[in-house]
């Protein structure tokens, strides 16, 4: 098995998969690192092996994932899956972990396409059983054709939300309720972006379609909803809601949060790629330029993880950076780089033309992203609330890494993944700076855990400096074009 | 197609192809774990790796996180209770 690769692509989503299949077609040897056993990532989660009897139950475009996943096959890129990575040194050695052992490979260019994770969504009581997000219940449908619950009420907003209704409906679920948390001034304010969203007209009827469907299918849609919270002992048993003076109760089994998606940045920031807050979308992404290299050499991110776009954006973004990676390997010039990926690079724009509107529209309420209640849990996993953060502000704690010494925040499992957004803003707003003065969690690895006895079985790798002349001859004959032997290190 | 495992030594039916956490949540378990701090319920969150709520004692190893371990016939599934205990 080799242990050097022009292209690791690291993430098997529509990014990755782009990515990976543009590499190979410009015969750089690639390899694609996927944490799930199967590829598609979560939008085209279990696309290859849903049980879903009916699956068109989740929309049209899942099918998308099964045309990404055939051309990934036939592409004669490598594919690796059950592998977790945990390390990227600046030397682009990759630690992986799979099967119970860790593994290190090294890649002349890297692209990461991790995605996006949900963002955090700090209610009282979003800790009891039985509160999940809204991707929670898309990967049960797509993965187990299950939904979770009997008298499910979602919660928040954004598209994803409103698609997950219409799922929910189609597959003959009740959905009790949608507490739809979308500030009507925004409306207002969107308006300003409506022309250029235009371009994808047909992205703004589909939304307006899943909404109309929903009011067809009885599921009540509250609108304009200010506060929530979950009550419950060992499970959840009711949500309450604020809804202008009106406040109510609904009893419910499962709770379905979600106000968004972010990038991922935990790779991109123990690499210590730089990074910017962008305030219309609210939250840190690594600064990138058009062929989605980062700050770090041989680093380049594509996908939701250099911005929120969605699926198709991410899938242009993927094939633009693989490009670029062959031109900085110098398989194709620059005028061969400019004219293949010109088509991609157009397509992005349009796709990304709707996501200003999307972006006002649907954005986070303040008091939804930075709670008020002094008993909300802020980090779940060290059970920080928000009043110890306020108290730690108060005590002459700047930012999150002196949040951490103060009170553990950010020092659990998840490594700021649930709480690095929230705790950022939560600061800002306490000291009243902007978010990019107070910064984010350092973050270092590993960046999943890894057992001792996972690197303790590790066979370390060899480094390509050591290959002879008789060695790089081989390479030619397996008709991997040989490279021009740069020095890694 | 079904594969059994057992969840603190009781048997639990499961589809092949499921996640532990996916397991768990269809069998109606509840909370599958207590926190280390104060002792409080939780249940997978995000499904997706990134919460790690969901973690459970697979075959004696603590803190797996079960929405990325598939379910293997005769695998012994643990609620995890606070910390670890040295």
């Amino acid at each position: 098995m080799p242990t050097v690769y022009d292209l690791v692509v690291i993430g098997g989503g529509p990014a990755g998969l782009a990515a990976a299949t543009q590499g190979a077609s410009l015969r750089l040897s690639t390899l694609l690192l996927d944490e799930q056993t199967e590829v598609g990532g979560q939008i085209y989660r279990a696309v290859g092996s849903t049980p879903l009897r009916n699956p068109a139950i989740v929309g049209p475009e899942y099918q998308r994932g099964r045309e990404l996943a055939r051309d990934f096959a036939a592409s004669g890129a490598e594919y690796r899956g059950g592998a977790t990575v945990f390390d990227i040194t600046p030397d682009r050695f990759i630690g992986y972990e799979r099967e119970g052992t860790a593994h290190f490979v090294q890649a002349r260019r890297i692209v990461l396409a991790t995605g996006a994770l949900e963002r955090p969504f700090p209610i009282p009581g979003w800790t009891l059983p039985g509160v999940m997000t809204a991707g929670a219940a898309q990967i049960l449908l797509k993965s187990a054709g299950v939904v979770p619950g009997r008298r499910t009420v979602l919660a928040g907003t954004g598209p994803l939300l409103y698609l997950l209704a219409a799922q929910l409906v189609r597959s003959g679920h009740p959905v009790q309720a949608l507490l739809d948390t979308a500030e009507g001034a925004n409306y207002v304010r969107a308006l300003a972006d409506l022309p250029r969203a235009l371009k994808r007209a047909s992205y703004l009827a589909k939304g307006l379609g899943l909404i109309r469907a929903l009011r067809r299918a009885g599921v009540r849609h509250v609108t304009g909803v200010t506060d929530i919270s979950a009550q419950g002992s060992d499970w959840i048993t009711s949500v309450s809601y604020r809804c202008g003076p009106r406040k109510a109760t609904l009893e419910t089994d499962t709770l379905l949060l979600h106000q968004g998606v972010v990038p991922n940045i935990q790779l991109t920031q123990a690499l210590r790629c730089e990074h910017r807050w962008d305030e219309a979308q609210l939250c840190w992404k690594p600064v990138t330029d058009l062929w989605g290299d980062t700050s770090v050499s041989g680093v380049a991110v594509a996908g939701d993880g250099s911005g929120i776009g969605g699926a198709i954006a991410a899938e242009h973004r993927g094939r633009i950076s693989a490009i670029a990676a062959g031109w900085h390997l110098q398989r194709i010039d620059a005028a061969e780089r400019d004219r293949m990926a010109a088509q991609s690079i157009k397509a992005l724009g349009r796709e990304l033309a709707i996501r200003p509107l999307l972006d006002r529209l649907y954005r986070p309420a303040d008091r939804l992203r930075i709670p008020d209640g002094e008993a909300t849990l802020v980090c779940r996993c060290e059970e920080v609330t928000m009043g110890d953060v306020r108290r730690s502000v108060e005590l002459g704690c700047t930012g999150p890494n002196q949040l951490k010494a103060f009170v553990r925040a950010g020092m659990g499992p998840c490594q700021g993944r649930l709480c690095g957004l929230t705790v950022c803003e939560a600061i800002a707003k306490e000291r009243n700076v902007a978010p990019a003065e107070v910064g984010y969690y350092r973050l270092r690895p590993p960046v999943k855990p890894i057992a001792l006895g996972a690197l303790a079985a590790m066979t370390p790798p060899e480094p390509e400096a050591e290959l002879g002349q008789s060695d790089t001859n081989k390479k030619r004959a397996e008709s991997v074009p040989a490279t021009s032997l740069e020095r890694i290190s | 197609m079904s594969v059994e495992f057992t969840l603190d030594g009781e048997p639990v039916m499961a589809r092949v192809g499921d996640t532990v956490a996916t397991a768990l949540l269809v069998a109606g378990a509840g909370a599958t774990r207590t926190t280390p701090v104060s002792g409080a319920p939780r249940a997978p969150y995000c499904m997706m790796g990134v919460c790690f709520e969901c973690l459970v004692v697979i075959d004696g190893v603590a803190d797996r996180q079960a929405c990325m371990v598939k379910v293997r016939p005769g695998m012994q599934v643990r609620r995890q209770t606070g910390g670890a205990e040295l």
